[in-house]
């Protein structure tokens, strides 16, 4: 039953990936490529590849991909619940503690000192992700061929535009992207 | 700000609330690229700063549930605000929004993914993508670093650049960061707690 396999497989990846996203890789490289041979480890990099290039969890683009490989459309949406499921238990457990004795001056307390953490986690995941788009080798290093110039320049326009013109992330976001599109057009379609 | 629970409202508002935390995940899902984070900074804005239905308090405790638990961060994190809204139904509809747009696009992307691989036009969206998420985190954290400087508690400035530290320049584990200062803070609370009745 290459259901149930794709399921509870994929159930142990959403019990035991904690810190989402990278953590979560050896896990499914574990299930997918060394226990049940479902993936090359080639096709194995591509789909991370893949899950980098596209939105979404690398675990449910993991379960996705997989599935869809293994036992077409039904196979994934397996292998994306077993994936979710865990998640769903345990997270909704604790938001209902939470809401329940959100009012405990003990929790309130902790929770208190947790908020300055949460914040620098945020900050941190920000941070990776502006180095990665400001040094062409993704390390810092203040050369001229490995600083990009426009990822800056579009970086300082999105946080106008976001400051003072208060336009949605979303759009700004998209905006980037289209100019960048727009640059490679220029001057590599368009031969001038 | 004003709580507000589910018994308070009547059921079509909670019809509304349903189907706005449906589209809500379904378009921020189908927008994060970059990991969990940006999920949770677009769903801020959106629930937070927009529709008021959150406060950034709450908001930042449903973010440390959701990251200190199991699994994808942006699912979690959509499980805690439809939890938060609606309860069950709302979990079942927030999952449901996050879940649809990467399988999707999943499904799309292993069937043409060559094509996909070597087009250079979807590397360049892509690219340029990456420095507008950095910006959009750069501006929450901006707001959110600023209160936390704002209220002048010492101790809470230290945790949060601690806590920077050890992730950024030392490569800690969140979770175990989590874990440190939830024990920092039980901790704290109990010997102030003392004091206050002591004195």
């Amino acid at each position: 039953m290459i259901y149930l396999k794709l399921f509870l497989s994929f159930l142990q990846i959403g019990c035991f990936s904690f810190g989402g996203g990278y953590a979560a890789m050896p896990l499914i490289q574990e299930q997918v490529v060394t226990l049940n041979h479902w993936l090359t480890m080639n096709a194995f990099t591509d789909l991370v590849t893949i899950a980098e290039m596209t939105p979404g969890p690398i675990a449910v683009n993991a379960a996705t991909f997989v599935g869809t490989q293994i036992a077409g459309t039904p196979g994934a949406v397996a292998a994306t619940l077993g994936c979710i499921l865990p998640s769903c238990i345990f997270v909704t457990l604790l938001a209902f503690i939470y809401t329940k004795y959100r009012n405990l001056s003990l929790l309130q307390g902790t929770l208190a000192s947790l908020r300055p953490a949460v914040v620098a986690m945020i900050a941190k995941a920000g941070l990776t992700i502006i180095i990665s788009a400001f040094f062409v080798n993704g390390l810092i290093s203040f050369t001229r061929e490995n600083v990009s110039v426009r990822m800056v320049l579009y970086f300082i326009l999105a946080v106008v535009l976001l400051r003072k013109v208060k336009l949605n992330p979303i759009l700004v976001m998209v905006l980037c992207g289209l100019l960048e599109v727009s640059y490679y057009t220029v001057t590599h379609v368009i031969h001038i | 700000m004003k709580e507000t629970t589910v018994k308070e409202r009547k059921p079509e508002n909670q019809k509304h609330i349903l189907t706005t935390l449906f589209f809500a995940t379904l378009y921020l899902s189908t927008f994060t690229f970059g990991g969990g984070y940006v999920i949770v900074t677009l769903l801020k804005d959106k629930f937070v700063d927009h529709y008021h239905w959150i406060d950034e308090e709450e908001m930042l405790d449903l973010v440390a549930i959701a990251q200190s638990s199991p699994g994808a961060i942006a699912v979690n994190g959509a499980i805690v605000i439809g939890y938060k809204l609606c309860k069950i139904p709302g979990v079942l509809v927030s999952v449901l929004g996050a879940v649809i747009p990467p399988m999707v696009i999943l499904s799309l992307v292993s069937v043409f993914y060559d094509a996909f691989r070597t087009n250079p036009y979807i590397a360049a969206l892509l690219g340029g993508m990456k420095a507008g998420v950095g910006a959009v985190i750069a501006s929450v954290v901006y707001d959110m670093g600023g209160n936390v400087v704002k209220t002048k508690d010492w101790v809470n400035i230290v945790i949060m650049l601690v806590s920077f530290c050890a992730s950024y320049f030392f490569g800690m584990n969140v979770v175990l960061i989590i874990i440190a200062v939830a024990v920092f803070g039980l901790l704290r609370t109990v010997l102030e707690e003392k004091r206050r009745t002591k004195g």
